[in-house]
């Protein structure tokens, strides 16, 4: 039926690149001893000196300090080390109040439910109908006892990219701390700890061509966290556990292997994307900010028809892309990021993301486009919405 | 072969559906569902006013493809049956039919099988074949729970036994689920819940609490 399978859903995950196996066998097949200290053994030695590489690579892309950086299994840990790491350190001497927006990704938005449920308050900031939280109301809803404002980088789902220098400014000035959850946008964004005064970040190497399940926190000097995982004294004590020295080294070089021609590659094809359904699918609305908006992201409600069969159908034809519509879902809640731009559900069920990668091509768009112009077409016709 | 939980039946349908379309002068019709719960589905039928039989059965659908699968088969099923018999066709005939469904996508295709039931009610009332509007009772809500679904389980509410009180005062309708209120699917059922008991003519309020 199809030639290929052509996958458009890395902000999902990504394939992993074969240079980046080949930088992390050797931490697999020779040194793959634990680190040890510089009295330990000749291999643990070179594991550390390995562990402490990528770490010093890591420092370098995100401005980064010494003893900045801590590895962790994912953006989902990073995220919660950063929420419940600094409740915990923050409770008894500041507060329990907690800002979130309201369209976070789930290591964010269900830490925050989880301390709400241990008598933490938190506010959910609204976002506008492009996904922008409001600055002012940010502003306003800091308060006395607020420990942590945690607004996201760029949002999973639409791409929408945070002014996130101008909210780490206002906590800074209000001395609350700042996380950002830059899962979407490391490697492919400028972001940089010495003019973006954020406290903590969260970053992943899986949406990089890079191993699954290794991230890191970064955490500015003198950020009052706690422990929140017990076991051995990892990662400055502040990180328990074996630390993944193959995916450290991985991620390192994953990230090395970005490019600002292949950033710019992906937002061509993004452009395309956006274009091309734009003007050749009638009923369609973009999800999102045109301008502020990630490179590897497209999103766009196709009108009066549900997502699970669009993308049924775009499976039939060889095309992995994602959906917003409950059906899609393991809860079957329409997405609450498509829910929080516009409360609409018809238009999250109808919403389909296309996430593009080192592996895609302008071929692979217009296949998708060509596609899902005819599955859409076809799905209008046996719809009983749009017609009357 | 499909990766898919779906039977090789139910994708065939979803591909190639039966009977698609807006029929020309209907002798009954119904839409039901909306896009807030994420499935919409109308259903037309002609009636051989003799012989009662319907002679042609059509649908349209706003929905995944179990929903789109089951609107096709039950309007294939629904084809050549007098009204009493095609009432009688539930989504467990409807599911059968389709080598299956998986318990998850169940509320998906019932809301299918209801949109039939709905067309041919509006085939008798239009056509003076119902008796006077029938006031709701505890009982008939307790019925119509038995079309709502726990998508973990596949069970519907009564069967599954969640169902641990209904009270009625006045059109003001409580019921009370057995299930943890951050269920994972504690959302999906307070809207299921809602779309099959809000919309009867006396009911005036309806309150779903959810106790463990």
């Amino acid at each position: 039926m199809f030639d290929k399978w052509t996958y458009l859903d890395n902000a999902a995950t990504t394939r992993l690149d074969e240079r980046v196996l080949e930088a992390m066998k050797p931490y697999l097949f020779e040194t793959y001893a634990v680190a040890t200290s510089q009295f330990g053994y000749s291999m643990g030695i070179d594991a550390r000196e390995a562990l402490d590489k990528a770490r010093v690579y890591l420092q370098g892309r995100l401005g980064a300090a010494e003893e900045e950086i801590v590895f962790t299994s994912g953006s989902t840990e990073s995220s919660n080390m950063a929420l419940k790491g600094v409740a915990l350190a923050l409770q008894k001497k500041k507060g329990k109040h907690i800002v979130v927006s309201k369209i976070e990704d789930f290591p964010v938005l269900n830490s925050a439910k989880a301390l709400e449920m241990q008598g933490f308050s938190v506010s959910y900031l609204d976002v506008d109908k492009e996904g922008f939280i409001d600055l002012e109301r940010l502003r306003s809803v800091i308060r006395e006892d607020t420990i942590l404002v945690s607004v996201q980088h760029a949002n999973q789902e639409i791409g929408t990219v945070q002014d996130i220098k101008t909210i780490a400014e206002i906590c800074h000035d209000r001395k609350v701390l700042f996380h950002t959850d830059a899962t979407h946008t490391f490697g492919r964004m400028p972001l940089d700890a010495t003019t973006v005064l954020a406290d903590l970040i969260t970053v992943a190497g899986h949406t990089i061509h890079g191993p699954r399940n290794v991230g890191a926190l970064y955490i500015r000097k003198g950020t009052p966290i706690s422990k929140w995982m017990d076991g051995g004294y990892q990662e400055f004590n502040l990180r328990a556990g074996l630390e993944d020295i193959p995916g450290a080294v991985g991620f390192a070089k994953a990230l090395e292997l970005i490019t600002p021609e292949e950033t710019e590659r992906l937002a061509a094809m993004r452009d395309r994307c956006i274009a091309r359904c734009l003007n050749e699918v009638p009923h369609v609305t973009l999800n999102g900010s045109r301008t502020k908006r990630t490179p590897q992201n497209a999103n766009i409600t196709f009108h009066f028809v549900e997502g699970e069969s669009i993308t049924l159908h775009l499976d039939m034809r060889g095309f992995a892309v994602s959906t917003g519509s409950a059906c899609f879902s393991r809860s079957l809640e329409a997405s609450h990021v498509m829910l929080g731009i516009g409360g609409d559900h018809e238009r999250a069920h109808g919403s389909i993301r296309f996430t593009f990668g080192r592996y895609n091509s302008m071929e692979d768009v217009d296949g998708v486009v060509d596609a899902i112009a005819e599955v859409v077409g076809d799905l209008r016709k046996i719809s009983p919405l749009g017609k009357r | 072969m499909s990766k898919f939980p779906y039977s090789e039946t139910v994708l065939e349908h979803f591909r190639h559906p039966h009977n698609v379309g807006k029929m020309e002068d209907p002798d009954g019709e119904s839409v039901v569902g909306s896009p807030a719960c994420g499935d919409m589905v109308a259903v037309y039928i002609k009636v051989n006013a003799e012989t009662m039989v319907i002679e042609n059965a059509m649908f349209e659908s706003y929905g995944c493809a179990s929903n789109i699968a089951t609107g096709s088969i039950i309007t294939d099923l629904a084809k050549g049956k007098t009204l009493d018999e095609a009432k009688k066709i539930d989504w467990k005939q409807a599911s059968a039919a389709l080598g299956g469904l998986p318990p998850i996508k169940a509320h998906c295709s019932v809301l299918a099988v209801d949109g039939l039931r709905t067309a041919i009610q509006n085939y008798e009332e239009k056509h003076g074949l119902v008796k006077e509007k029938v006031p709701t009772t505890v009982e008939e809500i307790n019925k119509r729970l038995k079309y709502v679904f726990n998508p973990l389980t596949g069970l519907d509410l009564v069967r599954g036994k969640l169902v641990r009180d209904i009270t009625l005062v006045d059109g003001h309708v409580k019921i009370v689920v057995d299930l943890p209120p951050d269920h994972i699917f504690a959302n999906n059922i307070r809207e299921e819940i809602d779309e099959k008991i809000s919309h009867l003519w006396d009911i005036k309020s309806v309150e779903i609490q959810f106790i463990s």
